[in-house]
C-alpha cells in the first residue's frame, strides 16, 4: 500500500497496512509538571516500539494532559498514540482538541469511554460522558472523511476557505473479558461500523477466552476489517496478579498465574517470562496484527520483553 | 416516584435555629410513599425539632405540595409560624417558597432520585427525565438513567458478572440488563444499529426545562 493510500499521517497505520507486526506501548504522564519522568520514559520506549499510547487522566487521576504529552513524546522521537476519554470532554472540547492535537503532529488517536471518576482522586467531579466510545469514533472518523464537525458543519476557516481536517488514525479499545461475552465481539463490530481502524485489547491472562473470543471475530470478519493488537500486562509480583484477579473489573487472570507468582524465586522475571510467552502463544492466532504491551509504571522492561518475545522493531 | 430521604439531624436543626414556630409541612405524594416525608415522618421529626430546639413546631400534610392548591389548607397556620420545614422534594420546598414569599422555607430532605421501591427500605434510581425517553429501543430498561456513564451502544469494560464497576455490590449493570431483556424478547438485532450522540438539550443541560401545553391552557 503506498502512502496515499493510507487514512493519516500515521506511521502505526503505514506499518499495519503493510501487514507489519505491531508493536505498541504505553506511556502513562506523571502526575506533576516533571518533565524529567516523561523523558525518562520516552527514553526507555524509544526505538523499541512502533508507536505509544499516552494515556488520558489515567484510572481518573489527574496527570499531565495527553495532547501534551503527546507532542513532548513526538518530540522526543516517539509516534504518540493521543488516548482520549469521553469522562472529561464532551463534543466541542474533544474536536477542539482533536483539531489541535493534528497541528501538532499527532496522527494516532485512541476513543475510550473512560474509566469512572470514582475510581480516581477527584471522586466528587461531575462526569461528562455526552458521547459513548462509539459515537466517538465515529465523530473522528467523519472529521476526517467527510470533513465534518459533529453538527454536521463543514471543518473550514470560512465559507469560500478549502476544508482543513484533522486526519487521525483511529484506534479503540475491545476487551474480550467483560461481560456479557457474547455481546462483546459484537460491540466490535459496531465499532468497526463506527469507523475504527486499530483496536487495542485489554490486558489478556485467560488465553481460552481470547481465542474464543477471536474466534467470534473472525467469524464476523472484523480482523479483515480492522487491526487488532493483543494486550499484554506483566505482572511484578503474586500481589499485582492477585489484585489483577480480584479487584479490576473486566480482567481475568487465570489462578494458575497468580500460582506461578506466587512460587517463583524472582516474581519479576517470572511476569517477564509469563509475558514473553503469552505473546509467543497469541502471536499463532490468526488475526492478530500485533501486540500492545501495558507495562504498567514498567516501560524500562519493555525493550527486554519486546527482545526476549523477537518482537524486534521492524524486524519481522 | 421522586425518591427522597431524611437529611441529617443536625442539619436540619442548624437550619431551623433561631426560629420560634416552625410548620413541619409534610407532603402526601411520593415522599409519604417512600416514607420520609408524610404525616408519620413530620410527626416524629416535630417532636425531635421540639425537643431539641425548644421551640414550637406546628405539624401539617398536605395532599401534595407541588402543587398550589392544596395549600389553602394551612394558610392560617404558615402564616402564624415565622418558617416551614418542608418535608417534600424539592419541588415541594420551593412551591412552598412560591406561596409564602416572606417567609423562610427550609428542605428537611435530600431529594435523591425518581426509582422503583425494590422491597422494604430499597430504592433505585431508573429515569433522568431526559425528554426523549429511549426505552422502546432498549427493551424497556434504561441506559441514560441505570448505566453509569449513560453509554447508549453497548457496555464499558467494566461490566463483569452482571454488575457495574461503579459498585459491584449494588449497581446492576445496565448493559447487561438491557442485553438480557433484548435477547428474551428475540430482539438482539436492535443493538447492531449505531446510537447516535444523544440531544442533550431536552435535558437540564438545555436550561431549565418547561412545559405548555396549548390543549391545557384551553381548558383553563
Ligand atoms: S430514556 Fe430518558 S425519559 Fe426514558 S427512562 Fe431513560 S431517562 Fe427517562
Ligand atoms: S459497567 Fe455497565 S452500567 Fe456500569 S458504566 Fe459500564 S456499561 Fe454502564
Amino acid at each position: 500500500m503506498n502512502d496515499n493510500a493510507c487514512k493519516s499521517g500515521s506511521g502505526l497505520e503505514k506499518k499495519l497496512a503493510a501487514g507489519g507486526f505491531a508493536v505498541t506501548a504505553e506511556l502513562g504522564p506523571p502526575k506533576s509538571a516533571d518533565i524529567d519522568a516523561i523523558a525518562k520514559k520516552a527514553a526507555c520506549l524509544k526505538g523499541v516500539v512502533d508507536a505509544v499510547n499516552i494515556t488520558d487522566n489515567q484510572t481518573a487521576i489527574v496527570r499531565v494532559s495527553s495532547i501534551a504529552t503527546a507532542k513532548l513524546a513526538l518530540d522526543m522521537g516517539l509516534e504518540p498514540i493521543m488516548q482520549m476519554t469521553c469522562r472529561d470532554r464532551n463534543r466541542l472540547a474533544i474536536q477542539a482538541d482533536v483539531l489541535g492535537a493534528y497541528l501538532l503532529g499527532i496522527r494516532n488517536m485512541l476513543c475510550l469511554t473512560g474509566d469512572h471518576q470514582c475510581f480516581g482522586n477527584h471522586a466528587d467531579a461531575r462526569y461528562v460522558f455526552d458521547l459513548d466510545s462509539l459515537q466517538l469514533v465515529r465523530m473522528v472518523k467523519r472529521m476526517r472523511d467527510d470533513k465534518v464537525f459533529a453538527c454536521g458543519q463543514d471543518i473550514r476557516t470560512s465559507k469560500k476557505s478549502e476544508p482543513k481536517e484533522p486526519r487521525m488514525y483511529i484506534g479503540a479499545a475491545a476487551n474480550p473479558f467483560g461481560d456479557p461475552f457474547e455481546f462483546r465481539a459484537a460491540r466490535l463490530e459496531k465499532k468497526v461500523k463506527a469507523g475504527v481502524d486499530f483496536v487495542q485489547t485489554q490486558c489478556i491472562y485467560d488465553m481460552d477466552r481470547f481465542s474464543r473470543w477471536m474466534e467470534h471475530v473472525r467469524d464476523r470478519g472484523l480482523h479483515r476489517a480492522c487491526k487488532i493488537l493483543a494486550g499484554v500486562t506483566p505482572l511484578k509480583s503474586a500481589g499485582m496478579a492477585r489484585y489483577m484477579r480480584d479487584q479490576v473489573a473486566g480482567i481475568i487472570v487465570p489462578d494458575d498465574y497468580v500460582k506461578r507468582m506466587a512460587d517463583a524465586k524472582d516474581p519479576k522475571e517470572e511476569g517477564i517470562r509469563i509475558c514473553v510467552e503469552q505473546i509467543e502463544r497469541i502471536r499463532q492466532i490468526e488475526g492478530v496484527a500485533g501486540i500492545h504491551v501495558m507495562a504498567i509504571e514498567w516501560e524500562e522492561k519493555v525493550a527486554e520483553i519486546v527482545e526476549k518475545a523477537g518482537l524486534r522493531k521492524n524486524g519481522e | 416516584m421522586i425518591v427522597a430521604e431524611q437529611k441529617p439531624m443536625e442539619e436540619i436543626v442548624a437550619l431551623v435555629a433561631g426560629h420560634k414556630r416552625v410548620l413541619a409541612l409534610g407532603c402526601g405524594g411520593c415522599v409519604t410513599v417512600c416514607l420520609s416525608g408524610g404525616q408519620r415522618e413530620v410527626s416524629t421529626l416535630a417532636s425531635i425539632v421540639r425537643l431539641g430546639c425548644r421551640m414550637t413546631v406546628e405539624e401539617a400534610t398536605l395532599e401534595r405540595q407541588c402543587d398550589a392548591e392544596f395549600f389553602d389548607a394551612v394558610r392560617e397556620q404558615a402564616e402564624r409560624c415565622d418558617a416551614i420545614l418542608s418535608l417534600a422534594c424539592g419541588v415541594g420546598v420551593q412551591m412552598a417558597a412560591r406561596l409564602f414569599p416572606g417567609k423562610p422555607v427550609y428542605p428537611a430532605l435530600n431529594t435523591r432520585f425518581m426509582g422503583t421501591n425494590d422491597g422494604a427500605g430499597q430504592w433505585s434510581e431508573n429515569c433522568l427525565a431526559c425528554g426523549d425517553c429511549s426505552l422502546g429501543v432498549f427493551g424497556a430498561v434504561c441506559p441514560v438513567a441505570r448505566c453509569s456513564k449513560s453509554l447508549l451502544n453497548g457496555p464499558c469494560g467494566g461490566s463483569a458478572n452482571g454488575m457495574c464497576e461503579v459498585d459491584p455490590e449494588r449497581i446492576e449493570c445496565a448493559w447487561q440488563l438491557v442485553h438480557d431483556r433484548l435477547k428474551a424478547l428475540g430482539r438482539m438485532d436492535v443493538l447492531d444499529a449505531i446510537a447516535e450522540p444523544r440531544d442533550w438539550s431536552k435535558t437540564h443541560s438545555g436550561g431549565p426545562r418547561r412545559l405548555s401545553r396549548e390543549d391545557m391552557a384551553d381548558l383553563r
